[in-house]
């Protein structure tokens, strides 16, 4: 492989590998996002639910 | 070690150690993907019969392995829920079964991406392809079943009860190219004799295989979390957490 447009191009499978990475990528990041999402809002939650307990 | 056991599945220490290794083990998972992407994608050399669309290998095979091994970890931790009441096993079942999901749809996927141009097809419905496809529906079936029943305690251990039926499952999975004759290749890797794969090909197949483990054991901790606090919201340490 000597070129990007080579790298690109995969021989001719270039949509089938790239389209696997990209799938792979997009599906794993997103999978990680989710649940630090969750634990972040959770734990705002608790932290209003207790402020609202000790608050005035 | 058994002492550090009783006293990591004690919800409120688990959760502790949980926040301090997370970091380490995702930051580990990042360096081994993006190190097994530059072997797969680039220093591996192009297979002698199928070229550069072998490539799709270095996704394909990490997913599916961690779609048996995220399930098998999903029943032992509902067995251990439901024998013990070890309320972290629980979560560990409960948190494995979205990402178990998704590497099981990844690996059907990237195999669908890799069979067109191999076989021609899209999909067919030999042994390897069906049970994996079995697979995500008993995923699909533990999630829809997590959410069904309101109670968590009943639905952990009919989630367990499921996930054990379920393993019959896996060796299937497994044997299904040996046992029929299927169109999906035999093992390539997971052999008696050495690998039926060159070391250049094989050296990001391992580094992404461990980056897709660890991943896995990054990704869960955080929703183990979650599910520690939904399930403890009550309980005093989770109240101390917010304050």
């Amino acid at each position: 492989m000597n070129s990007l447009g080579e790298f690109l191009h995969m021989g001719g499978y270039g949509l089938y590998v790239w389209g696997a990475y990209g799938l792979s990528a997009a599906i794993l990041i997103w999978n990680a996002i989710v649940p630090t999402q969750r634990e972040k809002s959770l734990l705002r939650e608790l932290a209003a639910r207790s402020n609202g307990r000790s608050g005035p | 070690m058994l002492e550090s056991l009783y006293k990591y599945a004690a919800p409120q220490n688990f959760y502790q150690l949980s926040r301090r290794l997370t970091p380490w083990l995702a930051g580990a998972a990042a360096l081994l993907l993006l190190a097994g992407l530059a072997g797969a994608l680039w220093f591996a050399p192009p297979d002698y019969q199928q070229g550069e669309s072998f490539r799709i290998i270095y996704v394909h095979v990490p997913s599916a392995w961690m779609s048996l091994f995220v399930y098998v970890v999903l029943a032992a931790a509902g067995i251990t829920g439901l024998v013990w009441k070890v309320k972290v096993a629980d979560a560990l079942a409960r948190a494995s079964a979205p990402i178990g999901a998704a590497f099981t749809f990844l690996a059907l996927a990237t195999g669908s991406l890799w069979g067109k141009p191999m076989w021609g097809a899209w999909w067919v419905w030999d042994a390897r392809l069906t049970s994996e496809l079995i697979l995500l529906f008993l995923y699909v079936g533990y999630i829809a079943l997590q959410g069904a029943i309101e109670d968590r305690r009943m639905a952990a251990r009919a989630g367990a009860v499921l996930a054990v039926i379920g393993l019959i499952n896996i060796p299937i999975i497994h044997y299904s190219v040996e046992w029929w004759s299927t169109l999906h290749q035999g093992p390539t890797v997971t052999r008696f004799d050495a690998p039926a794969i060159h070391i250049s090909m094989l050296i990001p197949l391992l580094i992404m295989a461990l980056g897709f483990k660890l991943y896995y054991a990054a990704n869960v901790l955080v929703r183990m979390r979650c599910e520690l606090l939904e399930a403890e919201r009550n309980s005093a340490w989770v109240r101390q957490l917010g304050s």
